[in-house]
């Protein structure tokens, strides 16, 4: 059995709480609060305490899925991407780059803000670019 | 936020909490106020319900939803004519006092008393408290932003802390809680119609030479400039994709289909959208809708960080691989770029991507990979590799130079109760769930302890409506109905009722109102008219509610 634990921030609510992911032979065991962290303090509350339990649900989408005659089947990432590829870019030249409007996420990392925003304005070319902060 | 978080617990000596349901949405904020209580510092409570955090109050009214211009204008109003403002910061770091002045002068306890249903004497305790125990801090959440006034709102939150010397001190301030991980930092990268990353204005002409200079490998031809006209916000961009304007959405882990005002309307448009890709980790309700679904990794699967409410960066970490072929996010864009024919995406990692945030982005230009292993966190403003960081804002300059007090006049929200709908509905979260219920509701634990939706009535309102002992409502709005349980309840104000938004098989967004505010097109998620009917019988839909109910006898037992 190989065990250890991997400290990172919590994905819920904005208050940024650190945690401990509890890992075992590979898999998400658990979570442990960070005793020395300035905001969380060694607490948590019981959203974070549970902030592993989704990850491994069976529900996790786990190929691409391209829509066929009504229904969403998978495909390779290869196929579901070159397919966005064409249809944004006939897109973009028939109806303009403001035509298309790309959301950003709230849970997902700055680094991946940084870059949709990068591919809404350089690579399509438009503003439309935003995400739940209102919601 | 202007402060930060452990500056509750050392600094303050007052908060005045509004439109936050702080030990639910925020816990360990919570913890902090109760710490600081314990030692002595007053907590003021204004809600339109007895939330948990408002049972431990020193001070706690509810008031109307809708009202909070009236409010704070009341408020500003008696600490002016008490003359408890600090003359000394007006003078020295304000401009525009007089106009705000002669406008509050319009707010007399006696009215404000009758806008709002918070007593005379209420007001005049509550500003008193407030403008005396400094320093103090406001803490706010959604229920002052999600209106047709938020903008209006803030301001008056704005007024009120300028007009006690509360800002560019520690333990005061104004602080909205921020209710998602990274939304902080989702503003900070640009992830908004009308800045780049650091708040950078796409309408000024330097900002896009720097940006369209940087990005050249990027652009379809060297020479491209970028676009310099604002975009639209998610609300405006769901409703064009309705109206053909907008033909395709890319969608990043983001459930509109439950998030957004009317969903009636927000399903309509995107079933109209021509191209719809959504990338998430489950098949959402609104991935349920696309073209294309794209599988993107959960924060234990990927390296990263995360931009928390006071400002700090932090790290995200992975520690297990990706499920199934499912990618993190930050490599699938890079690969669609790359599929386009995109140059400037050839990222190897996360921390190079931060590398090129900090050249671009002046309050994050000291922020390191290197500095966040060593230091565990840094809050911007950091604009060097040797700057230490900041925990609190404002301290001695506003960063306009002066504070402006804007005079700000009381509206009516959009659409209020009459003889057809003649309840207000206000939403918001419960301590289980986040959000949309997306990963909390697969969360075994979380999801026992709130399976379903429910209503939240006051007992004269129950009698009103002659619910006879049946536990089942029918609620609907001009826009869509929903049928779901109900708490009968003194927490919540007569005339008020209260729906939690997570739950997709009775969504109280399917009731909201899209009416948005002008400036920050928030829609108005805190006050729409509903009517509600007693249904009979017992029924129940998505399994047993034991234990909500007895979160409700726990609820009456602290009452």
């Amino acid at each position: 059995m190989e065990y250890h634990n991997v400290l990172t921030t919590c994905p819920y609510c904005g208050t940024g709480c650190a945690l401990h992911l509890q890992v075992l032979d590979h898999q998400l065991v658990g979570v442990l609060p960070a005793k020395n962290h300035p905001i969380s303090q060694g607490g948590l509350c019981i959203k974070g305490w549970n902030a592993h339990a989704f990850v491994n649900h069976k529900d996790r989408l786990q190929t691409p899925l391209v829509r066929k005659g009504g229904k969403l089947v998978t495909a390779t990432w290869d196929e579901a991407l070159a397919l966005i590829a064409e249809k944004l870019s006939a897109l973009k030249a028939e109806s303009g780059p403001d035509s298309i409007g790309v959301f950003a996420s709230a849970k997902c990392t700055n680094e991946e803000n940084y870059l949709i925003q990068k591919f809404a304005r350089a690579v399509i070319g438009t503003n439309n670019v935003d995400h739940c902060a209102r919601l | 936020m202007t402060n930060s978080i452990p500056e509750f617990e050392t600094d303050s000596n007052c908060f005045l909490i509004i439109g936050s349901n702080t030990s639910e949405g925020h816990p360990l904020i919570a913890t902090r106020v109760l710490r600081a209580k314990q030692r002595g510092a007053k907590v003021i409570v204004l809600d339109p319900r007895k939330n948990q955090i408002g049972h431990w109050a020193d001070v706690f009214y509810t008031f109307r939803p809708g009202s909070d211009v009236a409010l704070f204008n009341g408020l500003l109003n008696i600490i002016i004519t008490e003359g408890l403002a600090d003359q000394a910061f007006i003078a020295e770091r304000t401009e525009n006092f007089e106009e705000m002045k002669a406008l509050v002068a319009e707010f007399p306890a006696e009215r404000v008393a009758d806008l709002t249903g918070v007593p005379v004497e209420g007001l005049y305790t509550v500003a008193r408290l407030y403008a005396t125990q400094k320093p103090a801090a406001i803490l706010y959440a959604m229920g002052i932003t999600q209106h047709t006034t938020g903008v209006d709102n803030v301001k008056s939150v704005a007024n009120l802390a300028m007009l006690t010397g509360n800002l560019g001190i520690p333990g005061g301030g104004v602080n909205p809680l921020r209710g998602q991980n990274n939304v902080q930092g989702s503003c900070d990268m640009g992830g908004l119609p009308n800045v780049f990353p650091g708040y950078q204005p796409v309408t000024n002409p330097e900002t896009i030479a720097k940006f369209s200079k940087a990005w050249s490998s990027s652009l379809p031809t060297p020479n491209s400039p970028l676009s310099n006209k604002i975009g639209l916000t998610v609300t405006e961009m769901i409703s064009a994709a309705g109206e053909g304007k907008i033909r395709a959405l890319y969608v990043m882990a983001e459930n509109p289909m439950l998030s957004e005002a009317d969903i009636n309307h927000t399903r309509h448009c995107l079933e109209k959208t021509e191209f719809l890709i959504v990338q998430d980790i489950f098949l959402t309700e609104t991935a349920q809708l696309a073209h294309v679904v794209l599988p993107g990794a959960s924060f234990a699967e990927k390296d990263g960080t995360f931009t928390n409410s006071d400002r700090r960066v932090q790290r995200v970490r992975r520690a297990v691989r990706p499920v199934g072929d499912s990618w993190p996010d930050w490599e699938i864009i890079c690969h669609l770029a790359g599929k386009m024919g995109a140059g400037g995406f050839d990222f190897v990692s996360p921390q190079a991507v931060m590398a090129e945030v900090a050249q671009l982005t002046p309050s994050y230009g000291g922020i390191t990979y290197e500095r966040l292993e060593e230091l565990g966190g840094l809050q911007w403003p950091c604009p060097t590799t040797e700057h230490p960081g900041t925990p609190y804002l404002h301290k001695n300059r506003f960063s306009r130079g002066l504070g402006h007090f804007f005079a700000v006049p009381f509206k009516e929200p959009a659409e209020l109760p009459d003889q057809d709908y003649p309840f207000t509905l206000t939403t918001g979260r419960i301590m289980f769930h986040y959000h949309t219920g997306t990963m909390t509701r697969r969360s075994k634990k979380l999801d026992s302890e709130a399976r379903q939706a429910y209503l939240e009535l006051h007992p004269d309102d129950a009698q009103k409506i002659g619910l006879n002992g049946s536990r089942r409502v029918r609620v609907s709005s001009r826009r869509g109905q929903i049928e779901l349980n109900v708490r009968v309840t003194e927490r919540i104000k007569p005339g008020v009722v209260f729906i939690p938004f997570h739950f997709a098989e009775a969504a109280a967004n399917v009731l909201t109102n899209l009416a948005i505010d002008p400036i920050a097109k928030i829609p108005e998620f805190k006050v729409c008219a509903v009517r509600v009917e007693a249904l009979s019988g017992t029924e129940h839909r998505g399994g047993t509610d034991h234990r909500s109910g007895e979160s409700e006898r726990r609820t009456r037992r602290d009452e």
